[in-house]
């Protein structure tokens, strides 16, 4: 099978450091194959960078196969690029035309401050993590699993929000730079579940207390967030968040 | 309390109740406004406006109304501060209209209108009604001859000018509310993946009936006013 590569032209965010004012920087890359993903198009473009003596661009990553969440990049005004449920490693080229412009951005929130060029601090995100504490068990012989029955429709819809993979697009391509989408997947995994429910109260109660020292704004419900999340996390857990957080107040 | 009404999900709390209590005040106006369609020269209108202003309870219920409107307004203005400030250094090529509403994105352009559009609707009403006592009760104008809150009404809405001005704010409310109705349900947790298409239809049949429930007084009083009736007083 016969490709023909595309010729690009790339506005990327270049920062030295957090106090670095930054700039964009416009760059070329040609022959790109549309069945790179975005972040080889990226290697590509390093590569060439340090062949002639410049400094590569710095950006995060991983996995590279969809599940650490590691790759932020705001492309063309979009969190992980254009295309639904995808992260930045597994957007492929044959998303854009021969002859594009793309503009790369990092992440922007008072809560991801950037760290260089396209790498952010996610820190916030792990002290929500943190602030949400363990969850008891009992220690000795690993319980059968059946002992504790859970009706399959919670268990799913755990499930679906333990699927988050914390890569913060939802604040990223909030109007608010919101992290309740995130904040409420993380709720609502343990909520929905009998080992969750010893520290079901406080649980909430910190979690959305650490959100709201980090910086991020306030939940307006317009929704984008759902529509970048790369697992596809439905605003319903937003909503099962605020009934928590609402019944934990009147608890505590 | 205080922890909770300082947190992100308390403000929201307090923008959702106010709002919904708002939404349930919209109700009871077009109730009332509905009886200027009668024809009865303003009589039943007039009289219900006047049996409000003794009842006790609507005179409480009207200053939970006041504050309501100041805290919506307030914590507005305070969230749509925090919310921009959580993002200091904004985007060079900025793609949330792909994502979501042009209307869940602007409540405080729309709210801020609609606010303008309270305070000319309590001058030009509330005022000499309530306040100056231009605008008399229906057994003082039989008495006197003095003007009623219906005569008000008429006289203002055929004004075309005015009656514009009514049209687009009534039309921006109803685009208000068609994001804020089922967003308030969300924010108070009564969501799910099921309801929130119940909630969505809900919003949109909200909206329309507030949007043409007060838009078609203007257009009622501006046709009057072309085709050559008397809006008032047709029934009598
Ligand atoms: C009759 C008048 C009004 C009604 C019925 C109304 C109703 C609502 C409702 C139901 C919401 C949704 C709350 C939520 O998402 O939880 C809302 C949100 C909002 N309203 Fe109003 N509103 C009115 C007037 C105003 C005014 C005068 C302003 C501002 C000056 C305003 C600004 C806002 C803003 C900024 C939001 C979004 C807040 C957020 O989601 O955090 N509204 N409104
Ligand atoms: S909710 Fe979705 S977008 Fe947000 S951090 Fe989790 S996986 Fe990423
Ligand atoms: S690099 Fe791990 S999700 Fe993209």
């Amino acid at each position: 099978m016969e490709h023909k590569g595309m010729n690009l032209t790339l506005k990327v965010w270049r920062q030295q450091n957090a106090n670095d004012k930054g700039k964009f920087v416009t760059y070329n890359v040609k022959d790109v194959s549309p069945d790179m993903s975005f972040l080889e198009m990226f290697d590509v473009l390093n590569e060439q960078l340090i062949n002639t003596g410049d400094e590569p661009i710095a950006f995060d990553h991983d996995c590279r196969e969809g599940i650490c969440g590691m790759c932020s990049m705001y492309i063309n005004g979009r969190a992980h690029g254009p295309m639904k449920g995808t992260t930045t490693c597994q957007l492929h080229m044959r998303s854009f035309k021969d002859g594009d412009t793309i503009t790369v951005e990092p992440w922007r929130a008072k809560a991801f401050p950037v760290i260089k060029d396209l790498v952010v601090d996610r820190t916030s995100f792990d002290k929500i993590i943190a602030s949400g504490g363990f969850v008891s068990v009992n220690t000795g012989n690993a319980q059968d699993a059946n002992a504790l029955p859970i009706p399959k429709d919670d268990a799913d819809a755990s499930f679906e929000a333990a699927a988050c993979i914390g890569c913060g697009a939802c604040v990223a391509s909030c109007k608010n730079s919101s992290a309740m989408l995130f904040v409420s997947a993380k709720v609502s995994q343990f909520a929905l579940l009998p080992q969750g429910q010893a520290e079901r109260t406080d649980r909430v109660l910190n979690m959305v207390k650490t959100m709201d020292e980090a910086g991020f704004g306030n939940c307006t419900n317009t929704g984008s967030c759902e529509v970048e999340c790369p697992k596809e996390i439905s605003l319903a857990n937003i909503a099962r968040m605020n009934r928590e957080y609402l019944m934990a107040t009147l608890k505590k | 309390m205080t922890k909770f009404l300082t947190s992100s999900l308390g403000k929201k709390t307090v923008m959702a109740l106010s709002g919904l209590f708002l939404c349930l005040f919209l109700l009871e106006h077009l109730y009332t406004n509905v009886h200027l369609f009668f024809g009865d020269g303003g009589k039943e209108f007039n009289e219900a406006s006047h049996s409000m202003v003794h009842s006790i309870l609507i005179r409480i219920i009207e200053v939970v109304l006041f504050l309501a409107i100041v805290v919506h307004v307030a914590q507005a203005l305070l969230l749509t501060k925090e919310n921009s400030d959580a993002r200091p250094v904004k985007y060079a090529v900025d793609g949330t209209s792909k994502t979501s509403d042009w209307f869940s994105r602007n409540m405080l352009l729309t709210g801020s209108i609609i606010f303008f559009f309270i305070v000319v609707h309590l001058y030009n009403f509330f005022v000499p009604y309530r306040v100056t006592g231009h605008v008399v009760g229906p057994e003082e104008a039989m008495a006197t001859g003095g003007e009623t809150l219906a005569m008000e009404v008429a006289e203002a809405l055929s004004n075309p000018i005015y009656a514009i001005i009514y049209l687009i704010s009534v039309l921006l409310l109803a685009f208000h509310l068609n994001h804020g109705f089922q967003s308030a349900f969300q924010t108070l947790g009564i969501n799910n993946q099921k309801y929130s298409k119940v909630w969505k239809m809900a919003s949109v049949g909200f909206a329309v009936l507030i949007g043409v429930g007060f838009g078609a007084f203007p257009i009622f009083f501006q046709l009057a006013k072309y085709i050559g009736f008397d809006a008032l007083n047709w029934n009598m």
